[in-house]
């Protein structure tokens, strides 16, 4: 890989950060009302109020507030949740495990259900398979998550009762073991499935253009022309550079991904970020909503970080001219 | 052309002089540019799928404007049992206070129509005049502008919509000013990478050789050739801004106020097992609305890319077959 490539990526996050920071403090800054109650809640006492003032330096310049905002975030520290009195950090740390968890298998399931489905899709472009998964794909697109975690409910869970509809785990059951993460997975097939659904629209669309791309060029005509089937030609040589616009997306997705996964862990009762936000959002938790706004936003930095580092492994073709 | 003054009028326009082949061939701004229209709404009608998506969306539009007619009354008021299934009376059945479904789900069709439209007014008029004023000066101004459009895109849309409707409150002007403001960027930047392909063509050239102002050079020449991309643009993010307005509204955070397909839905959630209709009435509501601008676009995309192309990359394309545009929709 290359060097040079690596240091200009890296020092790309600096503005990436930066960025954030100024948004942040913008919106936080420009809201009505005294920022000391914003940040603090209503129903602190003029004590508690004047320690925030000090703290945040209030009545200080502008620069210098954002100075204070941007270390403290740096450092970690993201203020109290006033409706749950307890540390931001703390509360997003317990929690952020279990949508990971969500938001993995439904990537690893999107990605591999999507290409999959494009590369069947490609076999015989415009053909009936074809027509039915782009049909599928514009359908896929046009549902809410939320709306389609409840369909499963209502299509799959209530009529099969295959599937266990709210948590993470058995709360009548306590397993141990291999047993607990059996549960766990048994819980999580319909939410990753419905959070993967639109997902896998978008892959299979990216995974189909690119492998018509692929296996229009030369070095694949060469290889059939060696006498290799076109699905031997596709995995032993287009897939592997069909699939690079497929990793290029990843780290967008990421973004999709926590938005999705908190509507649809609001309907499954999932115990993670979902949750959270959905009582952040109802009780006006600012420092809470701040604080995902903030993860979220690191997150997607360090994604599309580290996207573009593999990229660069993956594809020696990349670098900084 | 054997006066002076027709052969001004024909360099304004853009026609190429007779018998010079254009690298490019700029299109015509004005001379030309109604009959292309004309024919991007002929290949629009013939357009299957784009057909299919005006009539959802017409159906949508033409339901939220006529919502007082269909459905009188307040529709948070009590009409019935609750929790009663569909029938002749309740099309789309009672909720768990007794209110009617489909009095609800057609004034959804209104909140969202009129927010929609809101935000589409606000940030395309942001995006356009960011775009083409980056892309057409140039320099500092492209700095400048395009590092704005950098920071509005370096927070992800979703989570700083929720913190600043929590943080500013959750009227319905709140909701449209909040979702603008989060809006406009990749209009900016598809405008700004338009401008900049047409900016230097001949026709261009040939419009300020005759010392046409900017003004009238950017608005006749330039914008005329950015719009049918910028449409494409625009109708994906009104899909995106439906689906946005109804997350909110499902975690609490729409307008109170009115009615909204999203709060319909979240209001469903601990009906499921009793009232199926409660869910699916709402949430079908906004799948249509969004599967109908979404081929839309993907029609629009289809019809309108052939307006700003040569007949010979056209010709290129049809053998290429349907792109699928949706590709990148997830902006």
């Amino acid at each position: 890989m290359n060097r040079r490539y690596v240091v200009r990526r890296l020092l790309q996050v600096l503005p990436a950060v930066a960025s954030i920071l100024v948004v942040t403090f913008a919106v936080v800054h420009a809201a009505p009302g005294d920022p000391v109650v914003a940040v603090a809640g209503e129903s602190g006492d003029e004590e508690y109020y004047a320690f925030m003032r000090e703290k945040f330096g209030l009545d200080r310049p502008l620069l210098t507030q954002f100075w204070t905002y941007s270390t403290n975030v740096l450092r970690g520290d993201l203020g109290v949740s006033f409706v749950q009195s307890q540390s931001v950090v703390a509360l997003i740390a317990e929690r952020v495990p279990a949508t990971l968890l969500l938001m993995g298998s439904a990537l690893v399931v999107s990605t591999v259900g999507g290409v999959l489905l494009g590369a069947m899709a490609a076999r015989r472009p415009f053909g009936p398979f074809d027509l039915g998964v782009s049909t599928g794909a514009l359908i896929g697109y046009a549902l809410p998550s939320f709306w389609l975690a409840q369909l499963a409910m209502l299509t799959i869970a209530f009529r099969t009762g295959w599937f266990p509809i709210q948590g993470m785990t058995d709360a009548r059951a306590s397993y141990t073991g291999l047993a607990h993460w059996a549960d766990v997975a048994h819980h999580m097939v319909l939410p990753s499935l419905v959070l993967a659904a639109s997902e896998i629209a978008l892959i299979t669309r990216i995974a189909r253009t690119g492998i018509l791309a692929e296996m229009d060029s030369d070095y694949v005509r060469v290889a059939q022309a060696k006498g290799l089937s076109p699905t031997g030609a596709l995995v032993h040589h287009a897939l592997r550079n069909a699939l690079l616009p497929v990793v290029t997306v990843v780290g967008t997705r990421i973004g999709f991904l926590f938005s999705g996964a908190v509507l649809v862990e609001t309907v499954f009762g999932w115990p993670g970020l979902g949750r959270l936000v959905l009582s952040a959002a109802q009780t006006r938790d600012h420092p809470l909503l701040l604080g995902m706004v903030l993860l979220v936003a690191f997150s997607l930095v360090l994604a599309n970080l580290v996207t573009d580092l593999i990229y660069a492994r993956v594809d020696p073709r990349i670098r900084y001219r | 052309m054997s006066t002076p003054a027709s052969a001004t009028a024909d360099l304004e326009g853009g026609a190429p002089p007779s018998g010079l082949a254009l690298p490019g061939g700029g299109p015509a701004a004005e001379a030309e540019a109604p009959h292309r229209w004309r024919a991007a709404v002929r290949r629009f009608l013939r357009h299957p799928a784009g057909m299919t998506g005006l009539v959802l969306t017409l159906l949508v539009v033409v339901t939220g404007v006529l919502a007082d007619v269909i459905s009188p009354g307040d529709p948070f008021r009590t009409v019935a049992d609750p929790l009663l299934a569909p029938s002749g009376t309740h099309l789309m059945g009672t909720d768990n206070l007794g209110r009617d479904v489909f009095d609800a789900v057609v004034h959804g069709a209104r909140t969202s129509m009129i927010v929609v439209l809101g935000v589409s007014a606000l940030a395309s008029t942001v995006g356009l005049a960011v775009g083409l004023v980056a892309g057409y000066r140039g320099g500092w101004a492209d700095d400048l502008l395009m590092r704005l459009t950098e920071l509005f895109q370096s927070v992800p849309r979703f989570f700083l919509v929720l913190l600043i409707v929590a943080l500013f409150g959750a009227g319905l002007d709140n909701l449209i000013y909040v979702l603008a403001l989060t809006s406009w960027p990749t209009l900016a930047r598809v405008s700004r990478a338009e401008v900049l392909s047409v900016r230097d063509r001949t026709y261009v050239e040939a419009a300020r050789s005759i010392g046409a102002t900017d003004w009238r050079i950017a608005m006749r020449h330039v914008l005329p050739n950015v719009l049918p991309t910028a449409l494409v643009v625009i109708a994906l993010t009104g899909s995106r801004i439906i689906l946005l307005e109804a997350s909110l509204s499902f975690l609490g955070l729409g307008d109170p106020t009115v009615m909204s397909w999203g709060y319909l839905v979240s209001n469903a959630n601990r009906f499921l097992r009793t009232a199926w209709w409660m869910s699916v009435f709402p949430g079908m509501a906004i799948a249509i609305a969004v599967l109908g601008i979404n081929l839309m676009s993907d029609a629009l995309n289809d019809v309108l890319a052939a307006y700003s192309q040569t007949r010979g990359k056209r010709r290129a394309r049809r053998l290429r077959r349907r792109r699928p545009a949706l590709a990148g929709a997830g902006v």
